[in-house]
């Protein structure tokens, strides 16, 4: 019995090995990026192995998934949007009704697990606004920008209110993306992008109390040394102590002295430069650019709109989360709970990444397939 | 297809752009590292040795808990606790059983230590045992030369010095668990163990807490400390609490129950401060502080008199006849019955085309009775017939003005709200219509109403002052700073009557007074220098078509739940109380000599009170000077 089942994985495996979905220059730049998270976070836990077997078994768990995505056609992912879309939304809506979280209504528990549905829409909100356009005539114009523009905005607005609202933007810029990349007139850009800046000092008075001190902490962050600016100082001494060569894996002070907050998650990067230095920083940046190249090529490769679009969309994003984390841990960003791409220590995030990932091998394999 | 192609070379410029935005991007972060590692890197090593700086949170004193007339009721105890830090122990589990060879090291604390640690680092101690006993502190420290890492450590823990007497009123702390951490703020208990977990001690914790200090320690590379800078910032104590609790009268109420679970509330009418509030059986608190260990707290739950409960706020006792005067006050409010009108007692009650008897205590009907004897014997038909007339909602509106049927809004947590009933209430607990019937057995407490002892105490010190609600409460003075005086908490913003016309309310005083003078309770005044107005309630503890009804009918004494509520003096209420027990033979029997002897315990500090006020009126007229022509 127990036997049958495994060889019948076995050879399922085998399948996979010979016929592979996978991009395997991408699936290498992301292995290495896993060691490298892996490495990170077992010194900045401080040498707790049970962190890394967490987060390793995760990896494993996010790349089953990947496989198993890359095997959907994207036409079947496209026939399935809306629908992923809806249920996401849905979820979301009964995340904001009767969720529960620590201050803030993220989690949904299942009993079995537990998660944030804002985590889906990393991937349903490209899905769906690639989706949308599919249908269009493209460049968009008004009237296909002011729907994409509500597909947009009511997940992120559900979002925001958890609140949660630096999700609530990186899921909106994937949306926003897939607009760009579907050749949206430079003059309309420059128009929303106005608009946007003028809705600014508007929306600021929209924002919680502790919103708004993360931004006035970044101005100032040594006007309140033990409070919000305590995480922007020490990550920044974190980073700047490292120099150019680091200060050697495992030998980083400022983190191992508990003087740097969530020094395994959000602000993993900043333990990272301590002990690796400029010269670690940028290898690691390298490596994102060519994971982002690699699948905005696969990008380009796509025969239909859809799969582009959607493509695109989810490799800007993956770009925007390294920017976002790096920016906050050198002290240029606000403090907002951004993790680093398969670096930073948590099970969702990584799972979600590993999925869009899967959703570009799906692409990249069936890339010679036209799409209706 | 040209549009295709169009469209796909459209989307090829856009990733084309899109990718130059990145790398401009990333190349932007890229300065900026450079400029943090290359540029500042000389600025940033400096602050990151000097990091070697740790700011170390203090721990507030907690407030003090006194009752009205000083009486320490929970106090900050110097103690010593057995701290190990695990870096410096190189074999932890040898350790451990090498020095339980010194000193008792039990289970629970072994668990409790593992726990703790999981959240701490290697250089932080841990505490393994709390309040060490002298000969503890003798042994560990003769041995502590074979113990590298184990520490005997100072601390303050709170103590309850009254104990069980007190352990529902002021409640106690405890250990802060993962649901506290939830609800408070962690810098300001970056440094506090404890937090309040019931009672006043839970009501008042931001009062009680204080506020967190720090101060800068040096450390080493190993993180251990060097030494304390300069620039400490003091902790604030947390507020000293008064309450208006008489812990003299707690105790006399206390011992008062002979052990026979109920509970009592005496209350101030005027103001609504709580004089004693008494809920038995009671529990040791002090135990709870450290962590009390896990085979007590399990006899605790399963003791079968439930002494964990705080019966005063939460118990929940059928009123029966002590709800008499209030309905017989909205008859005569509702204009439904005049004072001198009389009902006649045949021993049964109709609704007028049903055939169910609703019956009298005394057998064959107490006769033609006015409001006050009705009140003053106790005669079921009276409040039968008037309840019927009043009809549920009219009945459950008037009730509802006394505070029946929803918390009082005491100062503490956990309060019940008790069950007054109403069609609403009927129609959202079983979905189902209301029946006359039920409206004739609300008429004497009975059926479906529920009072917690709280809420009795309530409606009675709203009665005794003439209708005038007062919000009870335990909280009577704060003292703020250290130096300062005790200020006494404003009295809540008087509100007006509840009772319509005043001269309703005379009647009623007079069957409460009657009661005693010649009705269920007399004698109960005997030697007593005030007038008392009191009212018994007997409610039956089962059905009597139940099972437990006959298995122990055959004792009497067992088979009521009985309550009886008092005020005095009777026309300037200055105390009223109410006592329910869970099993007794009758109010009068069994709860009114609780009550008198709670009124007997209170009396000299009024009368002290009233002489001295009265010497005081007179001093001020002595002195008042006369105006010159």
């Amino acid at each position: 019995m127990i036997d049958d089942v495994i060889a019948n994985f076995a050879q399922r495996l085998r399948s996979i090995w010979r016929r592979p979905r996978i991009d395997l220059p991408l699936f290498g730049a992301l292995l290495l990026l896993m060691v490298v998270g892996l490495a990170t976070l077992y010194s900045a836990s401080d040498l707790d192995r049970g962190q890394v077997i967490s987060q390793a078994l995760r990896f494993v768990l996010g790349l089953m998934l990947m496989f198993a995505i890359a095997r959907i056609p994207p036409l079947t992912l496209r026939n399935w949007t809306p629908w992923l879309y809806a249920g996401s939304v849905i979820l979301l809506v009964v995340v904001v009704v009767l969720g529960e979280g620590r201050g803030a209504n993220r989690w949904l528990d299942l009993r079995v697990v537990r998660f944030q549905p804002s985590e889906l829409l990393k991937l349903t909100m490209p899905m769906m606004v690639a989706w949308y356009l599919n249908g269009r005539p493209l460049p968009p114009g008004w009237t296909t920008l002011g729907v994409v523009g509500w597909l947009i905005a009511i997940p992120a607005a559900l979002i925001a209110k958890q609140p949660d609202l630096g999700t609530a933007l990186l899921i909106a810029a994937s949306g926003v993306f897939g607009v760009f990349l579907s050749g949206l007139a430079w003059w309309r850009i420059g128009f929303l992008a106005g608009a946007f800046a003028a809705a600014v000092p508007v929306g600021w008075h929209f924002l919680h109390d502790y919103q708004k001190n993360r931004v006035l902490t970044l101005l100032n962050p040594e006007a309140d040394p033990l409070g919000n600016g305590w995480h922007i100082i020490q990550s920044k001494i974190a980073v700047g102590s490292g120099g150019l060569w680091g200060k050697g894996w495992h030998h980083g002070t400022q983190s191992r002295l508990e003087f740097l907050p969530e020094h395994t998650t959000d602000f993993i990067f900043s333990v990272f430069a301590e002990e690796w230095g400029l010269i670690g920083v940028l290898l690691l940046l390298s490596l994102y650019v060519f994971i982002v190249a690699r699948c905005l090529w696969i990008a380009t490769q796509a025969k239909d709109t859809y799969a582009r679009l959607l493509a695109g969309a989810i490799s800007m994003a993956l770009f925007v989360y390294v920017m976002v984390n790096g920016g906050m841990i050198t002290g240029m960003l606000p403090v907002v709970g951004v993790p680093l791409p398969l670096v930073s220590y948590g099970g969702t995030s990584a799972v979600s990444l590993l999925a869009g990932f899967g959703v570009l091998m799906s692409i990249h394999a069936h890339r010679k397939t036209v799409a209706a | 297809m040209r549009e295709a192609r169009q469209e796909a070379a459209l989307f090829r410029r856009r990733v084309l752009a899109g990718f130059l935005i990145i790398v401009v991007s990333l190349i932007a972060l890229a300065v900026r590292f450079s400029v943090l590692q290359v540029q500042q890197h000389d600025e940033f090593s400096a602050r990151s040795e000097a990091n070697r700086v740790l700011t170390r949170p203090l721990a507030p004193a907690r407030g003090l808990i006194y009752d009205r007339n000083g009486v320490l009721l929970a106090e900050n105890l110097a103690a010593f606790r057995l701290e190990v830090t695990p870096e410096q122990v190189h074999d932890m589990n040898g350790m451990l059983a090498a020095l339980a060879q010194v000193g008792p090291i039990s289970d629970d604390d072994i668990a409790r230590f593992d726990a703790l640690r999981k959240g701490k680092h290697s250089y932080q101690g841990v505490p393994l045992r709390l309040k060490l006993s002298e000969e503890e502190i003798a042994r560990f420290s003769v041995n502590r030369w074979r113990f590298p890492g184990v520490e005997v450590v100072p601390y303050l823990t709170r103590a309850y010095p009254l104990g069980a007497e007190f352990a529902h009123t002021v409640g106690y702390v405890g250990r802060i668990d993962t649901e506290d951490l939830a609800r408070l703020d962690k810098g300001d208990y970056a440094a506090t163990s404890h937090i309040g977990k019931t009672g006043i001690e839970r009501y008042y914790e931001d009062r009680l807490h204080g506020e967190v200090g720090y101060e800068q320690v040096e450390v080493n590379a190993d993180h251990r400390p060097l030494r304390v800078l300069p620039g400490r910032v003091a902790p604030k104590p947390g507020e000293n609490l008064t309450l208006t609790i008489d812990s003299h009268l707690q105790q006399v109420a206390e011992a008062a129950f002979e052990g026979r679970a109920g509970a009592a509330v005496a209350i101030d009418p005027r103001n609504g401060e709580i004089l004693a509030m008494v809920s038995v059986p009671s529990f040791d608190p002090n135990p709870f502080v450290n962590g009390i260990a896990s085979a007590d707290y399990a006899a605790l739950l399963a003791a079968p008199d439930k002494p964990l409960l705080n019966r005063v706020i939460r118990g929940g006792y059928a009123p029966g006849s002590a709800v008499k005067p209030f309905v017989g006050l909205g008859g005569l409010e509702l204009g439904l019955r005049k004072p001198e009108d009389t009902v006649l007692s045949t021993g049964e009650f109709h609704i007028p085309g049903q055939s169910r008897a609703y019956r009298d205590d005394v057998r064959g009907g107490q006769g033609r009775v006015d409001l006050v004897q009705a009140i003053a014997r106790s005669v079921n038909t009276y409040f039968y017939s008037l309840a019927f007339e009043m009809g549920i909602d009219r009945f459950s509106d008037f009730m509802g003005r006394f505070g029946f049927g929803k918390p009082t809004g005491v100062d503490l947590v956990g309060e019940g709200g008790g069950v007054l009933p109403s069609r609403e209430w009927k129609r959202g607990r079983f979905n189902q219509t209301w029946y006359p019937g039920e409206t004739v057995i609300a008429g004497i407490g009975q059926g479906y109403w529920v009072v917690t002892p709280m809420q009795l105490a309530n409606a009675v010190a709203t009665l005794a002052d003439r209708g005038v609600p007062h919000t009870p409460h335990l909280l009577r003075a704060v003292q703020s700073d250290l130096n300062g005086k005790a200020i006494t908490v404003p009295p809540a913003p008087a509100l007006p009557t509840v009772i319509g016309n005043a001269d309703h309310w005379l009647p009623i005083e007079q069957g409460m007074i009657a009661v005693i003078a010649s009705g269920t309770a007399r004698g109960l005044n005997e030697g007593f220098p005030y007038v008392i107005a009191g009212k018994t309630g007997t409610a039956e503890r089962y059905s009597r078509t139940t099972e437990e009804w006959t298995s122990i009918s055959a004792s009497p004494i067992e088979r009521h739940q009985v309550m009886f509520e008092a005020f005095t003096p009777a026309d300037d209420a200055r105390i009223a109380v109410i006592v329910a027990l869970e099993a007794g033979r009758s109010g009068s029997h069994d709860a009114a000599p609780i009550v008198r002897k709670i009124l007997d315990a209170w009396l000299p500090g009024d009368q002290e009170r009233q002489s001295g006020a009265r010497s005081a009126t007179t001093a001020a007229a002595a002195n008042t000077p006369v105006p010159s022509p």
